[in-house]
């Protein structure tokens, strides 16, 4: 049976049909992962952004004898359910501490409920009629604006949406992160150092590479149960502190250091060994002089890159019992304390809408940094990458 | 006085030693150097050899020390063993001192030390899994003592209920038994797995047949580190936009085709999960297919066959073994993942075939048994490692798996970039 000339071109046309359809096939997927991308940024940029602007109140504050014993004495009554009860809170301690404020009025610019906030942003809010009335009014007198969030940045966590910031958290992140750093590095580069340039290679070396090419690969919340059980059950690290934290993440971390030294150390060319060799360095004066130094732009990327992955994980921290409510920055490696990460899972539980916007906050800058992180780790790559 | 009062007394009084240990032996080395008597390390070598002498031993019988007293609970006055490794500090010093020698290796002996220190550092990896491994299985244990091992691996009923008051000894007459059957929450794991594998394993291969065999050069330079900014998200940022963004949308298009759905049903955190593997799955599949000879695809192509037939019976099946092994670590990362779950997955075991139904999973159960209050007599509490055991063994031998056969692939076409 011979095919006709029509058909075998006819064949052939479907042929190649089905090669292109291949590539707009395989195109359209790696657009639709981009598109993924580009939902998700757009997705927390619109939710989180409002986070940033905070509703603020002008309001005649009235130091009477009342406001003492109970801060909303001093405000006018139907204004001071729009101002946030923190602040109706410190009136009476400002009193006791300056007492010659007793008497005196004055007008300021405070922190807004919630409520009004959310309104003035047009979310979904709980104010009545007659409030929102009141609102509008102030509005167009312009004694409500919404203003630069500094709250945000300088406080910490807080069961009222418009006092609750991220302060805490960061300071907890940077101790964490501290203590992860200070243990992940040295141990890190040395395991790396010992198995690139020292270790003979025989079944035990191998037995331990197996094994960190396997740590990368558990799952982070089992390093939260070794934290658990080990760290703070046999060990007595106190719970919730960045220490137990910092310690936990660090084992997390060590691959990723110890892998990327690895591929540092190792794209140092021979014929640097052999000369430092040649004129009769040991072989640790090789390393400490010449594979380390040249290697350091590698390392300092590849420690840049885990921290910023052990900068994002929560889950073990969570099982370490780093999520508790932490309204003050605390100081000290030991005092309870909570992280990036764990503040914004800790808000995404909070039943108040307004926290969803905190949340999402909290989330723009978590990225932020991640980004800036890895941002830098490239560029010391590209600024020091040494072609051989 | 307080512990962290003793650690900078120690620490303060051996810096201290060490300095002078330095400066003693420097001296003297160069003392003895002066005199005309050729030395076999230099100064500064024997310098550091007696700050090794003087701090190693102290550090050594401290830790030891502090080991017994924290861990073993022996009877050992805190200020003694201050003194005691003070004065093991002072004796280094002198035995440091003395090795000052003409005909002694200080060098070496430096040399045998870090050699020693970064050995140890290799083995703290090591330390690490089995730290793992010890903490998991000895915490399960105490929880198969309380209940059968076949019940957790068959019972379908997970109910710890009043295991936690049972623990503290307020157990009430009559309240239903805990029961820990664990198959609800695989089934709940799995399902999310799958449907994140349904996301992943599509696009990520898709996008990386793509990026390896039609994309021009500047396009795959920008898209793959592109694709790595998904892997790079925390997951409790995904869990968020699972539970904020996604859920809603999959409950209204489930309404519209006249489903009832949960909010905390399984598709959203499963889609989402699997957005954030396609990195995985990409990556490591683009580096395979590139590592595909080209004289395979020389051949194919030379034989008339398409770019697309080259590519689906020549490139692929070759690559197979690779793209095999980054799905089989992406399904471990996903067994594993806990935040997106935690947040957007629901908190009922429910075993059932339907996705849209609330189901939870492993990880959940693992947090929600070990936040709050813990009581380490309670069955619930410990029914977290023994859910942590199976999930390590499961992850374990995947990855092995996965090892084995990107191995087999590097074997095969002698790739050593992989």
């Amino acid at each position: 049976m011979s095919q006709t000339f029509d058909e075998i071109s006819a064949q052939l046309r479907r042929r190649h049909r089905r090669s292109a359809r291949l590539k707009w096939v395989s195109m359209g997927a790696l657009g639709l992962a981009g598109l993924f991308l580009l939902w998700f940024f757009s997705d927390m940029l619109s939710k989180g952004l409002p986070a940033f602007q905070q509703a603020q109140i002008q309001v005649e504050v009235d130091y009477n004898e009342n406001a003492a014993r109970m801060g909303r004495a001093a405000l006018d009554r139907d204004l001071s359910r729009l101002v946030s009860r923190t602040f109706e809170r410190m009136i009476p301690v400002q009193m006791r501490e300056n007492p010659e404020l007793l008497g005196s009025k004055e007008t300021r610019w405070v922190l807004a409920d919630s409520e009004v906030d959310q309104y003035l942003k047009g979310h979904r809010h709980k104010l009545n009629d007659a409030q929102r009335v009141l609102v509008d009014e102030l509005k167009a007198e312009g004694r409500v604006e919404l203003r630069f969030n500094t709250t945000f940045f300088t406080t910490g966590d807080s069961k009222m949406p418009e006092a609750s910031g991220i302060l805490s958290a960061a300071v907890g992140t940077i101790m964490t992160l501290l203590v992860t750093l200070a243990i992940a590095f040295p141990i890190g580069v040395m395991t790396a150092v010992y198995l690139e340039e020292f270790a003979p290679d025989n079944r035990f070396t191998q037995l331990i590479e197996i094994n960190i090419n396997n740590l990368a690969a558990i799952p982070s919340i089992l390093f939260g149960l070794l934290g658990l059980a080990i760290f703070i059950n046999v060990f007595g690290v106190p719970r919730s502190s960045p220490l137990v934290g910092g310690m936990t993440l660090a084992l997390m971390t060590l691959p990723v250091i110890i892998i990327a030294t690895r591929t540092a150390l190792r794209s140092v060319p021979d014929a640097i060994r052999h000369a430092a060799f040649g004129v009769g360095c040991s072989r640790w004066q090789v390393v400490r002089d010449h594979v380390l130094p040249l290697a350091m732009p590698g390392i300092m990327t590849g420690s840049i890159i885990g921290l910023a992955q052990a900068m994002g994980e929560t889950a073990p921290l969570i099982i370490v019992g780093m999520v508790a409510f932490i309204p003050d920055v605390s100081a000290s490696l030991t005092e309870a304390a909570t992280v990036l990460p764990a503040q914004v899972f800790t808000w995404a539980g909070e039943p108040e809408k307004a926290f969803v916007e905190k949340t999402a906050g909290g989330i723009l800058v978590l990225l932020a940094i991640l980004i800036f992180l890895n941002a830098t780790a490239v560029i010391l790559r590209k600024k020091f990458e040494r072609r051989w | 006085m307080q512990t962290d009062q003793l650690l900078s007394l120690f620490g303060g009084v051996l810096l201290l030693l060490g300095l002078i240990a330095f400066f003693l032996g420097r001296a003297k080395a160069a003392r003895v150097r002066a005199g005309g008597t050729t030395m076999h390390a230099q100064p500064d070598q024997y310098a550091w050899f007696a700050v090794l002498a003087t701090a190693g031993p102290a550090i050594a019988v401290s830790a030891v020390g502090a080991f017994l007293l924290l861990l073993l609970e022996v009877e050992i006055p805190e200020l003694g063993l201050l003194a005691g490794s003070l004065a093991v500090a002072a004796i280094g010093l002198g035995l440091g001192m003395r090795q000052v020698r003409p005909d002694f290796h200080a060098r070496k002996a430096i040399e045998r030390v870090i050699r020693g220190a970064l050995l140890t550092a290799a083995l703290i990896s090591i330390l690490t899994t089995f730290g793992i491994l010890i903490s998991i299985v000895f915490e399960a244990l105490r929880f198969f003592q309380m209940h059968s091992f076949w019940e957790f691996i068959t019972g379908t009923v997970w109910n710890p209920g009043a295991s936690f008051l049972a623990a503290a000894g307020r157990a009430e007459e009559g309240a239903s038994a805990a029961q820990f059957g664990s198959l609800p929450l695989f089934a709940g794991t799995f399902m999310i797995t799958a449907i994140a594998m349904l996301v992943a394993i599509p696009v990520g291969l898709l996008a990386a047949i793509y990026m390896a065999e039609f994309a021009p050069r500047g396009v795959r330079t920008l898209a793959k580190p592109t694709l790595e900014v998904l892997a790079g998200i925390p997951t409790v940022v995904y869990g968020f936009f699972a539970a904020i963004t996604v859920a809603p949308i999959i409950v209204s298009i489930a309404n519209a085709f006249g489903l009832d759905a949960a909010f905390n049903n399984a598709v959203a955190p499963g889609i989402v999960m699997g957005i954030m593997i396609i990195p995985f799955i990409s990556s490591l599949s683009d580096d395979v297919i590139n590592s595909v000879p080209d004289s395979m695809r020389q051949g194919a192509l030379a034989l008339g066959m398409t770019k697309g037939e080259t590519i689906r019976d020549v490139v692929l099946p070759a690559a197979l073994p690779g793209i095999i092994s980054a799905s089989l670590l992406a399904v471990s990362r996903a067994l594993g993942e806990t935040m997106i779950v935690v947040m957007a997955a629901g908190m009922r075991p429910n075993l059932t075939a339907n996705p849209f139904e609330d189901m939870t999973t492993v990880t959940v159960r693992i947090v929600a048994a070990l936040t709050g209050d813990l009581e380490f007599e309670s069955a619930e509490t410990l029914s977290a490692f023994a859910l942590g055991l199976v999930l390590f063994a499961v992850t374990l031998s995947l990855n092995l798996v996965s090892v084995l056969m990107i191995r087999r692939f590097r074997e095969k076409y002698r790739v050593n970039n992989l």
